[in-house]
């Protein structure tokens, strides 16, 4: 089922048609293909689910999952579908149980692999009734996701032949996913950005570098743009994973710049009244200010000075998606740095005063394009190739994107 | 005390409502908190706000990138703003809990509602006039529609 209606235009990355945010064929082949296909999608933090019994649900693709913790300390997950009706099996965010989930409506339980291990009234009520007997509760069941774990975060897939995540992240991503997670972490705060377009949309405007300074002019209004500046964009191999990162100058320099600038506010253009907002410090003692990471098709992790937080991609229906947004500090932060935290988040989320563009930009494309299905976006900054290049006035990640995403597709 | 609790989120209400925004952080003190959350997030003591400012500045930086630097399509708020209740004073400080709801009226006429909560705040009498030493915004949910550029 679900497969693609339309061909692609032609073998090159720098064009992509406009009914692929618009095919509904084209968007289901995408859930079987891609989200439950040979990808490592993620589910929550290992955290999410530290003691034996505790669970969490979310998604892969739209098919619901719980993911819990199980009494062998490993993490399970499957479809939090039951295997009669198919009604949810759990039905809140997180929780715990004891040693079973059960579905409310006929009460058939699980254990915390998703194994069918009982039916109410089985054998029926005074010898009349039940289930046949040759009934096999071994053969009904909840499909079964293999999961894997790295730094704290969960990832699941439907598929047998998925590599092991690292194989499938490639050692430079990997390097760049390392450096950030790389201590245990505390949830600071959850929040859900509901957006008006096909999830891709989304996908394309975190890999893309080269809007960054254009669409969101907050550093340049304020006079934050910093000339010192270097930075790049990885690419894995395959194309699907990347990482973009801008390195700054040395943290107390800039800090005391950024108050300098605050003080001359009055007279010259408009400067913060609080520039505390921007006193960062080099938590990872590599002046990367800031390296936004994903992780195909469904991750991402940024690091904005200070600010870190986990954005999961969920597809919500052809022209419609969730960003749910984990903001994450570490444990062992000083009372210090979790004021920072707390101050930079100002930064991202859905008031982010640099990414409070994303929410619509999204949705600007979805409706300028609402009748171009025929036409071709164009993709063509820094060349045709997906290559790894040390400036962000490219759009390499990109081509990268939609490289693994033909793949996938067989397209 | 509750006629001046009302007097001052009327007067809140129809500065950004009638998008006064500039006139927004003269409702707070010099030193102030204002952050809006979720009720999931402050139910559970998790601190980070979609919106966290803790000074005036902060709240003044906000209007100002709101007007010059983001971008985002022109809508307008509607704040229906419900009866505050009273529920604590210390020293100089009351404490007060308001509902509120929000409708979001986009540049194609589209009305949503937007969001529902309650106000917490610490209110202080700053020189004759009463002002708000913290406004926590508890929405009742932590969806988002799109984005959050106006305040609530």
């Amino acid at each position: 089922m679900g497969e693609p209606t339309r061909a692609w235009p032609s073998d090159t990355l720098t064009r992509v048609p406009f009914w692929v945010y618009q095919d509904d064929a084209n968007y289901h082949a995408e859930l079987r293909r891609i989200f439950e296909g040979p990808t490592w999608n993620y589910l929550c933090l290992e955290s999410d689910v530290a003691e034996p019994g505790q669970f969490r649900t979310t998604f892969i693709g739209e098919m619901p999952v719980v993911v819990v913790r199980g009494q062998d300390g490993g993490v399970h997950a499957f479809e939090n579908r039951c295997a009669h009706r198919g009604a949810l099996i759990a039905i809140d965010d997180a929780g715990r149980v004891k040693h079973t989930f059960q579905c409310v409506y006929h009460a058939w339980s699980y254990d915390l692999r998703g194994n069918l291990i009982g039916i109410a009234f089985e054998k029926g009520s005074n010898g009349r009734g039940g289930m046949p007997a040759e009934f096999c509760k071994a053969d009904h069941g909840p499909r079964k996701l293999r999961t894997t774990t790295l730094c704290g975060l969960v990832f699941g897939t439907l598929a047998p032949d998925t590599p092991p995540i690292e194989d499938y992240l490639g050692s430079e991503i990997l390097g760049r996913l390392r450096r950030v997670m790389r201590k245990p972490v505390t949830v600071l705060g959850r929040f859900t950005q509901a957006l008006p377009n096909n999830w891709k949309l989304y996908i394309e405007n975190v890999k893309d570098t080269y809007h960054a300074s254009l669409l969101h002019a907050f550093f340049g209004t304020f006079r934050i743009t910093r000339l010192t500046q270097g930075g790049g964009v990885l690419v894995s191999p395959d194309g699907a994973h990347h990482a973009s990162y801008t390195i700054g100058v040395p943290e107390d320099a800039m800090s005391a710049a950024y108050r300098e600038q605050g003080i001359r506010s009055e007279l010259d253009g408009f400067r913060l009244a609080d520039a505390r907002l921007l006193d960062s410090e080099d938590e990872f003692g590599d002046r990367i200010q800031l390296q936004i990471l994903t992780v195909f098709p469904n991750l991402v992790i940024q690091q904005v000075q200070n600010s870190l937080a986990i954005r999961q991609v969920l597809p919500k229906g052809l022209g419609a998606m969730e960003l749910h947004w984990t903001y994450i500090g570490f444990a062992d932060d000083t009372a210090d740095l979790r004021q920072r935290r707390l101050r930079q988040a100002n930064l991202v989320g859905p008031a982010g005063y640099v990414s409070m563009e994303d929410g619509c930009v999204g949705g600007f494309v979805q409706r300028g394009a609402a009748a171009a299905s025929d036409e071709l976006s164009v993709v063509n900054m820094g060349g045709d190739g997906t290559e790894s290049m040390d400036t962000r006035a490219t759009e390499a990640s990109v081509r990268g994107f939609w490289k693994a995403y033909r793949r996938y597709m067989g397209c | 005390m509750l006629e001046r609790v009302v007097s001052l989120n009327a007067d809140y209400a129809r500065a950004i409502d009638d998008d006064r925004l500039e006139d927004w952080p003269g409702f707070f003190t010099e030193k102030c908190l204002y952050k809006v959350t979720s009720a999931d997030n402050h139910r559970r003591g998790l601190e980070v706000g979609v919106i966290y400012a803790d000074s005036n500045g902060m709240l003044r930086d906000r209007v100002a990138a709101l007007r010059e630097a983001n971008i985002y399509e022109r809508q307008s708020y509607r704040h229906l703003v419900g009866l505050p209740a009273i529920v604590g004073a210390e020293g100089e400080v009351t404490r007060a809990e308001t509902p509120f709801l929000v409708v979001r009226i986009m540049r194609d006429g589209t009305m949503d509602l937007f969001a529902t909560g309650r106000y917490l705040d610490a209110l202080v009498d700053d020189g004759g006039v009463l002002r708000l030493r913290e406004r926590v915004v508890v929405c009742d949910s932590g969806r988002f529609d799109t984005l959050l550029a106006i305040p609530l």
